[in-house]
C-alpha cells in the first residue's frame, strides 16, 4: 500500500511578463520560502527536492537542478529534474508526491519556475529542423485549429471563449499573484483585442510571465496540528503521441483515461457531483469546454453549456479556474503546479477572496506536447 | 549612498549544430527535390504517415514499405494567423492548416492560399502549389501552399478527427 | 520495501557519429531489444520513464520526439527527467514502491555528435558569474585533475592506469566504442590536451541508447533467470558554486554511502561513471572501495559515453554481470554536472544460491 501524502504549504511569486528583481535563483528561491512558511517548517526539515521546469532553452541554463541546488538549500539532499512539457509542473508534483507515496521520504520541497524573460522563449520554441517551413509560431498557432475544429463540430456560439476569457480575468482580480489584473475587462474588450489565430483574439490567450511556485509535501505521520493539510486522494499521468493515424486532437484518449483513472484510484464515481471545484489547464479560451468534456465533466459537445450558464464561474455550480488559471499567469514550468496548488489551496480553506465556501474536494489538471501529456491529482480536505 | 542598479546584462550563446534528419526524412527529402510526396506505411496498423517518422508513434515499430501519394488532399482544421513570426516563412495574415493527402492517415501542417481566407473550411479539397522547379531543394518549402481545386468538398466523417468523436 | 530488480538491459552499440540514424531510430531499438529479451510488449509495461537533455540535440522538447520510439497507443503512464536515465530508473523504482507499477521501461539517449558538446555543458554552470566565462567542461575537470595531482593524491602514471584497464577491459564490451592494448609509456607519451589531462583522460562523444526494465521480485523471477535486485539506492547533489567546493572529496558520495549501508555488503565488482580518469579514482578513494573490488568491467564511461544514458549504463553493466553470474554483489554509480557534482549509488545484487 502507498503512503498518505498531503500538500501542508503552498508558496508563489507575483507573475509579471518580466520579474527584474531577482535572478532565477531569486524567483524560485522566493515561492520555496513562502510554502516553508505556509507549512511552518525550517529548510531542514525537507528531505528532498523535486525541480519542474520547461525546456531550458527558455532560460539558457542547461539542467538548471544543478545551479539551484544553493538555493534550494538541497546540497546532500536527493534532487531531481522533471520535464514534460506543459504538464511539467504536475508531473512534478506527482513525482514529488511519490517520493512521499513510496515511504521513502517524510517531507519534500517541490519547486516549479519559468523565467521566460531572461531569454527568448518565441525564438525557443520555434526552433525548426532545416527542411520544413516555419508557419506555426508557438502553442497558439498549432492549438487554434483544434479549438475552430471543437467550435464547427459542435456548432458552438462564438461567445463562449470570450466568456472564459471575462470569467478568469475578473477571478485573477481576486487573486493578489496574478500576472493580469484588468479590472474593467468585459466581453466587448476581449472581443475588439487583436485577432492573433482566428477564432482567437489575444485576450483569449494566455501571457507569457515569469513566476515560480513550490509546495510542501509531507507523510501522514509527518503532518503536524497547526498545518492544514490537503491530503492526496490519486494522481495519475498518461501520455500519447503527438500525431498517430486516427487520433482526435479535440478530445484527446490520453486526457479522458487519464481522468478515469485519477477518479477510480479516489473512488469517485461521479466527478461532476463528488468534485467541488477544479484548477484547469485552460492557456486558451477554448480549452476549458473542450477539457470539461474531455475530464468527463460534461457530455461530449455539452461542455460550452457549462460555461455559458455561468456554471464555472466563482458563484457557479462547478467553479473552474478560481485563481484566475493559465490565462491570467503564465509561468509555464510553474503552471501545472499553480494548478495543482490551487486546488489544494481550496480545499485547505486558504484561498482567500477566490475560496470557494466548503470545498472539500478539488482536481489539478495540467496537459503539454500537442495535448499529448497528461496529469492530474484530486486533494481532498478529509483523508482518503 | 546610492548605487546604479544593475537589471539585466546580455550573454549571448550561440551553438551550431550539424542535424542529421535520419534514414527515412532522408529519403523523404531526396522524393520532394524530385517533386514526389512519399509516405510511409506501419506493418501492424496499416496506416500511412507522410511525412514520414521512420516510426508509427502509435504501435512504437519502425515503418519501412514506402507508398507515393498525390498532392491533393482535404483541409482537417486550420486557422488563419495574424501573429508574425520572426524568421516566418509567410507574412500574416495567412491561413495554416492541417492537411491530410489522399491515402494517408494523418495530417501535417501547411499554408493554404489561392482563395479569400473567409471562405477556408474544413472539409475542402486542395492541391499543392509547387514553386518553380528551378527553386526546389529538400524541403516541404517545395509547396508554396496548398490551393483549392474544384471538387466537392469532403463529407466530414471520412476525416480521421472524426473517427473517435 | 518492496524488493525491485533490473530484468533486461540493451544498448545500442556506441559510436562517435550515429550519422543518419536519428534519436528515435536509436531509441527504437533498444526499446525492442529489451522488451524481447523478456517476452514483454509494451502493454505489459505499468510505468515509462525517459532521460534526455534538449541541448545536446538543440531542439526543444526532443524527448517528445523520442516517444514515438515506444507504443504508446493506448496512452501510457509515463515521464521524463532531464537528467541522465540514472534517475528515469529511480523516478521508476519509486513508482514500485508505491504500488503503482509491477513493471517500469526506462530508456535514456543522447546522441552528442550534432552540437559542441564541451561548450553547451558549460550551460550547466550558474548563468550570472560563470557561464558568460564560458569554462568548458574539460577545463573544468582538469582543473579538478590538477588539485589531486597537487593533492599528492593521483599521479598522471595512475591516471593512465585507469585508461589502460578501461581500454582492455572494453576489447571484451562490443558495445564500446574504444579499446585495445596500451602500455603506460603508450599513453604518457601522448600529447597533453588541457592540462594535465591528455585526450585519453576524457571519455569520448559518443552517440546512442539504452533501456533497462524493473520488475518487483515475482514478475523479476517469472520472467528472468538471474535477475539483479535493486537492494539499496540513494541519490545527493552538492553545491554549484565551485567556490565552495573541495574538488577532490565529494561529500555527497560520502552521504549516499552511509544511507546506503555500503560498508555493509562485500562488493566483488563497481560500475563507476567516471567521465574523467582521475574522477574513476577519486569515486574509488571516496567510496573506499579495496583491490579486490573489480572496477569498470565494462570499460566505463572511458570507452563509450553515451550522455544521458551513461549513467543508466553503469547499472545496466551491473545486470550483465550479475546475470551472466560472474559478479553476485556489485556496486553501479552515475553522476551528473561539473566535476562529479551530483550523484547516485546503488547496490546490486544476484538471490541465486
Amino acid at each position: 500500500m502507498s503512503e498518505l501524502a498531503a500538500v501542508v504549504g503552498m508558496g508563489q511569486t507575483k507573475h509579471s511578463s518580466k520579474n527584474g528583481e531577482v535572478s532565477i535563483a531569486g524567483l524560485v528561491r522566493e515561492s520555496a520560502e513562502k510554502a516553508l512558511l505556509d507549512a511552518e517548517l525550517e529548510w531542514e526539515d525537507i528531505d528532498a527536492v523535486i525541480l519542474g521546469k520547461a525546456p531550458d532553452m527558455f532560460e539558457g541554463v542547461m539542467m538548471p537542478e544543478l545551479y539551484l541546488t544553493d538555493a534550494l538549500v538541497a546540497n546532500n539532499k536527493p534532487i531531481l529534474r522533471v520535464h514534460t512539457a506543459g504538464s511539467v509542473g504536475g508531473s512534478t508534483g506527482i513525482v514529488a508526491a511519490s517520493y512521499i507515496q513510496s515511504g521513502m521520504f517524510e517531507r519534500v520541497l517541490v519547486s516549479t519556475f519559468e523565467k521566460q524573460s531572461e531569454s527568448n522563449a518565441m525564438w525557443a520554441l520555434s526552433t525548426t529542423v532545416p527542411y520544413a517551413p516555419l508557419i506555426n509560431a508557438g502553442a497558439g498557432g498549432y492549438f487554434t485549429p483544434y479549438m475552430r475544429e471543437y467550435k464547427r463540430r459542435f456548432n458552438v456560439p462564438e461567445h463562449i471563449g470570450r466568456i472564459v476569457a471575462v470569467k478568469d480575468r475578473l477571478n485573477a482580480l481576486k487573486n493578489p499573484y496574478a500576472h493580469l489584473h484588468i479590472p474593467d475587462i468585459n466581453l466587448e474588450m476581449v472581443e475588439k483585442s487583436p485577432m492573433l489565430w482566428d477564432p482567437l483574439t489575444f485576450l483569449e490567450s494566455c501571457p507569457s510571465s515569469d513566476g515560480a511556485c513550490s509546495l510542501v509535501i509531507s507523510s501522514e505521520r509527518s503532518v503536524t496540528d497547526n498545518q492544514l493539510p490537503a491530503w492526496i486522494h490519486s494522481t495519475s499521468m498518461r501520455s500519447e503521441p503527438t500525431m498517430y493515424a486516427g487520433r482526435d486532437a479535440v478530445n484527446p484518449q490520453a486526457g479522458s483515461e487519464c481522468a478515469k483513472d485519477v477518479y477510480k484510484k479516489a473512488g469517485i464515481k461521479d466527478p461532476i457531483k463528488e468534485i467541488d471545484c477544479a484548477e484547469i489547464y485552460v492557456p486558451f479560451s477554448w480549452y476549458e469546454p473542450m477539457w470539461l468534456e474531455n475530464l468527463l465533466l460534461a457530455d461530449i459537445g455539452q461542455g460550452w453549456l457549462m460555461t455559458e450558464k455561468g456554471h464555472t464561474s466563482l458563484e457557479g455550480k462547478f467553479p473552474v479556474n478560481m485563481s484566475g488559471g493559465v490565462l491570467s499567469s503564465n509561468p509555464i514550468g510553474a503552471s501545472g503546479l499553480l494548478r495543482f496548488g490551487e486546488a489544494a489551496q481550496q480545499v485547505r480553506n486558504k484561498a482567500g477572496e477566490y475560496q470557494v465556501q466548503g470545498a472539500k474536494l478539488a482536481l489539478g489538471h495540467a496537459f503539454g506536447g500537442g495535448a499529448q501529456f497528461f496529469a492530474m491529482w484530486i486533494v481532498g480536505a478529509n483523508k482518503p | 549612498m546610492s548605487e546604479e542598479k544593475i537589471l539585466e546584462f546580455e550573454a549571448p550563446i550561440y551553438f551550431k549544430y550539424s542535424y542529421t534528419a535520419g534514414k527515412t526524412t532522408t529519403s523523404f527529402l531526396n522524393s520532394i527535390k524530385k517533386g514526389k510526396l512519399v509516405g510511409q506505411k506501419c506493418p501492424k496498423c496499416r496506416g500511412v504517415y507522410v511525412p514520414p517518422r521512420g516510426s508509427c508513434p502509435k504501435d512504437g515499430v519502425a515503418t519501412e514499405e514506402e507508398i507515393e501519394l498525390p498532392d491533393i488532399g482535404t483541409v482537417e482544421s486550420f486557422t488563419i494567423n495574424y501573429l508574425p513570426i520572426p524568421g516566418g516563412a509567410v507574412d500574416p495574415p495567412y491561413v495554416s492548416a492541417n492537411i491530410i493527402l489522399d491515402g494517408a492517415d494523418l495530417a501535417f501542417m501547411h499554408i493554404v492560399d489561392g482563395i479569400d481566407h473567409s471562405e477556408v473550411r474544413v472539409g475542402m479539397r486542395v492541391k499543392a502549389h509547387w514553386k518553380p522547379k528551378n527553386e526546389w531543394k529538400a524541403s516541404l518549402e517545395n509547396i508554396a501552399y496548398f490551393q483549392p481545386i474544384d471538387e466537392p468538398d469532403l463529407p466530414l466523417n471520412h476525416l480521421s478527427d472524426e473517427k473517435n468523436a | 520495501m518492496r524488493e525491485v530488480a533490473v530484468i533486461a538491459y540493451a544498448q545500442t552499440p556506441m559510436t562517435r557519429d550515429a550519422g543518419a540514424q536519428n534519436e528515435v531510430e536509436l531509441i527504437m531499438q533498444v526499446v525492442h531489444q529489451a522488451l524481447d529479451e523478456v517476452k514483454l510488449n509494451q502493454t505489459d509495461i505499468d510505468f515509462t520513464c525517459s532521460g534526455s537533455c534538449d541541448y545536446l540535440q538543440g531542439v526543444t522538447f526532443a524527448f517528445v520526439d523520442g516517444l514515438n520510439a515506444v507504443s504508446s497507443v493506448p496512452p501510457i503512464n509515463e515521464s521524463h527527467v532531464e537528467m541522465d536515465a540514472a534517475w528515469a530508473l529511480y523516478e521508476s523504482w519509486l513508482k514500485i514502491q508505491m504500488e503503482e507499477a509491477d513493471v517500469a521501461l526506462v530508456y535514456g539517449f543522447g546522441k552528442s555528435s550534432p552540437g559542441e558538446l564541451r561548450s553547451i555543458m558549460t550551460l550547466q554552470l550558474d548563468p550570472y558569474y560563470l557561464a558568460p566565462l564560458w569554462p568548458d567542461s574539460v577545463s573544468l575537470a582538469a582543473l579538478q585533475a590538477k588539485a589531486m595531482i597537487d593533492n599528492k593524491m593521483i599521479t598522471e602514471e595512475s591516471m593512465a592506469k585507469v585508461v589502460k584497464r578501461s581500454r582492455k577491459n572494453a576489447k571484451s564490451n562490443p558495445n564500446s566504442q574504444l579499446s585495445g592494448d596500451f602500455s603506460i609509456g603508450d599513453l604518457l607519451s601522448e600529447p597533453i590536451f588541457v592540462s594535465p589531462l591528455r585526450k585519453h583522460d576524457c571519455s569520448p562523444i559518443t552517440d546512442g541508447a539504452s533501456a533497462i526494465i524493473l520488475a518487483t521480485k515475482e514478475k523479476a523471477l517469472s520472467l528472468c533467470r538471474n535477475p539483479a535486485f535493486i537492494t539499496s539506492i540513494d541519490h545527493r547533489v552538492e553545491t554549484a558554486q565551485f567556490g565552495y567546493r573541495n574538488l577532490t572529496s565529494s561529500p555527497s558520495i560520502q552521504k549516499s554511502s552511509e544511507v546506503i549501508n555500503l560498508s555493509d555488503y562485500s562488493i566483488d565488482a563497481a560500475e563507476l561513471h567516471a567521465p574523467f580518469s582521475h574522477q574513476e579514482l577519486l569515486l574509488i578513494k571516496e567510496l573506499q572501495l579495496n583491490e579486490e573490488v573489480s572496477i569498470n568491467k565494462s570499460g566505463g564511461v572511458l570507452a563509450g559515453n553515451i550522455m544521458m544514458s551513461a549513467g543508466l549504463d553503469r547499472i545496466g553493466s551491473m545486470f550483465n554481470l550479475i546475470k551472466s553470474g560472474k559478479v553476485r554483489t556489485g556496486l553501479a554509480h552515475a553522476t551528473s554536472g561539473p566535476c562529479l557534482q551530483q550523484n547516485m549509488l546503488i547496490i546490486m545484487e544476484s538471490k541465486n544460491e
